[in-house]
């Protein structure tokens, strides 16, 4: 990571929190949504772009967060602050729980993508059939706008949040990058007897990526209800938000560090477009990730900051 | 420092380790060799953790570590090449090697130059910031001896660490490896390259067919008409006997 590429991203990520002051509340909607999008898909990055572990399931971690967020404020009456810290955790937990089930199994590829992809399914059809968990009405958070109950009454202020949790994690990110836990990952990811070979313990390390990046796809599942206010077992553990953390991080660029982030806001920014010019046709921007998808594996398998870097470095090679 | 007894190991039908012993002396250099097919890979793969044997025990140090798996005996000190080279071909030079350095250290800077020592100590020291898979084929074998040798290991298992190297390539590695063995590391190596295993080895392991056949010093293991059979066919050392009588 060089200094430009820094530099470029602090200014994104100020550009950004600039635009809550100029635009529109449809502006801020799209935003905040790309934001809960970007960061799901830097939660997925950290299994998937960091230990090559491709998921198709994160919606079992998004819809922990969320879940775990609401009940606990609706059931029990716990503060929003705490129902969100408690969600995070759960997050973190069912990451574990299905860390320890699969990567003991010793499930790699295709395999760990379809049984991640089969826990998000089981999950979102017991919420869908269980009372507790609002069945499939959904759970409506009462509306109590104040910094105390995490719920406000300026769009921006999620914003802004939204872009300090990004940058978080962006940092954070980074930080594992250039250290001891990323060249492990690494490691992995290239060729795992190699990786033995040098004492890295695989199921551990597993262990950790899984868990830290359900932490961080649960936190954008905590996001999400604090904004929407509602959720049901489609939106919390549907496949929309797995393919979508997935989409977001291979097409900005799977395992560099802002890939995600790219990714997540070029996507947003061409679904509205599409819906936009075409928005009769239900589920044109759906049609227009498909081919992005395949054109991105295609020509740019590095994504868009891959892309670009490669641009880059050809010019000053010219 | 390392005791190996009585390892069988079955793959199906086939009886690919047949009560293998062997012992490895500290501070030595001892050789493993044997006609293909022989079972030394998979005798390395027992030692090194990689493969479960059906029977038989590991010792290293005094320390019953057959049932251990490999990352543990990595930390151990037990560090092991692939006779098939398997570098993180995504990753630079540099970063290849940190992943070994990486287990005794655990601060990036400290890693890092610890992995630069290495490289240069292997003459890996020019292609630090090129990708892995941009090396050459003495440069992946030398990147398998700077990764292992990254780990900071008491005991280096080399597998044929000299193959596919032309003759100058070889007469340039093997000052590396006699390098290794003065800064107190002790070397079990698979090798085919005879000229290097005369040169090198004090003593000599030979297999055949998941049996050892043979063990000793260099010069009594060559002259072994069991050794001579095993490698050149039935009759062999016969016939060579007579050669020279002749």
């Amino acid at each position: 990571m060089k200094r430009s590429e820094l530099l470029f991203l602090v200014a994104l990520l100020a550009v950004l929190a600039l635009v809550p002051l100029l635009a529109s509340n449809l502006v801020i909607n799209f935003l905040v949504t790309a934001l809960i999008v970007a960061l799901a898909a830097l939660g997925w990055n950290i299994l998937g772009g960091l230990a090559g572990q491709i998921s198709f399931g994160h919606a079992a971690f998004f819809g922990t967060g969320a879940y775990v967020t609401e009940l606990l404020q609706l059931r029990f009456g716990m503060n929003a602050w705490a129902a969100a810290v408690a969600g995070i955790a759960a997050g973190a937990l069912m990451g574990l729980a299905i860390g320890a089930a699969v990567f003991r199994a010793r499930l790699r590829g295709s395999y760990f993508a379809l049984v991640t992809l089969a826990f998000a399914e089981v999950l979102r059809i017991l919420t869908n059939a269980l009372d507790f968990t609002g069945g499939a009405s959904g759970l409506l958070l009462k509306l109590q706008p104040g910094a105390a109950h995490f719920q406000f009454d300026q769009r921006s202020v999620f914003a802004w949040i939204g872009i300090a949790c990004v940058g978080g994690v962006l940092l954070l990110t980074r930080h594992i990058m250039h250290s001891r836990f990323g060249a492990q990952l690494a490691a992995v990811l290239e060729n795992e007897d190699a990786a033995r070979a040098l004492g890295v313990d695989i199921f551990a390390t597993k262990l950790r990526a899984i868990t830290l990046s359900a932490a961080i796809t649960a936190a954008a599942g905590v996001f999400y209800v604090q904004y929407f206010l509602y959720l049901d077992a489609n939106i919390g553990y549907g496949t929309w938000i797995s393919i979508e953390a997935l989409l977001a991080a291979i097409i900005g660029g799977v395992g560099t560090m802002a890939g995600p982030l790219i990714g997540a806001l070029a996507l947003h920014g061409l679904g509205e477009l599409t819906r936009g010019f075409a928005g009769s046709i239900t589920g044109i921007d759906l049609v227009i990730f498909g081919l992005l998808l395949v054109a991105a594996i295609a020509f740019a398998p590095a994504g868009i900051v891959g892309a670009w870097k490669r641009y880059v470095g050809g010019r000053r090679n010219a | 420092m390392l005791e190996v007894s009585g390892i069988s190991r079955s793959f199906g039908g086939v009886r690919a380790l047949d009560g293998i012993s062997l012992s490895v002396a500290s501070g030595s250099i001892t050789g493993l060799i044997g006609p293909n097919g022989a079972g030394k890979t998979t005798m390395f793969g027992v030692i090194s953790g990689f493969v479960a044997p059906d029977t038989g025990s590991v010792t290293y140090r005094g320390a019953d570590i057959t049932g251990e798996p490999a990352h543990l005996r990595a930390r151990r000190g037990i560090a092991r090449t692939f006779q098939i080279v398997q570098p993180f071909a995504g990753l630079s030079v540099g970063e290849n090697i940190a992943v070994g350095s990486y287990l005794r250290h655990t601060k990036p800077s400290e890693a890092k130059a610890r992995a630069d020592a290495v490289a240069r100590r292997v003459g890996l020291g020019a292609m630090l910031d090129q990708p892995a898979s941009a090396l050459t084929v003495a440069g992946r074998k030398r990147l398998e001896l700077a990764r292992a040798l990254a780990t900071e290991p008491d005991l280096l298992l080399l597998d044929e660490v000299l193959a596919g190297l032309n003759p100058s390539e070889i007469r340039d590695i093997l000052p590396v490896i006699h390098g290794i063995r003065a800064s107190g590391v002790t070397i079990l190596m698979i090798e085919h390259v005879m000229q290097a295993v005369m040169a090198l080895c004090d003593d000599i392991f030979v297999m055949a067919q998941g049996k050892m056949i043979a063990e000793g010093k260099p010069d009594a293991v060559c002259r072994d008409p069991h050794v001579i059979e095993a490698y050149l066919g039935h009759g062999a050392a016969a016939r060579m006997q007579e050669a020279g009588n002749a």
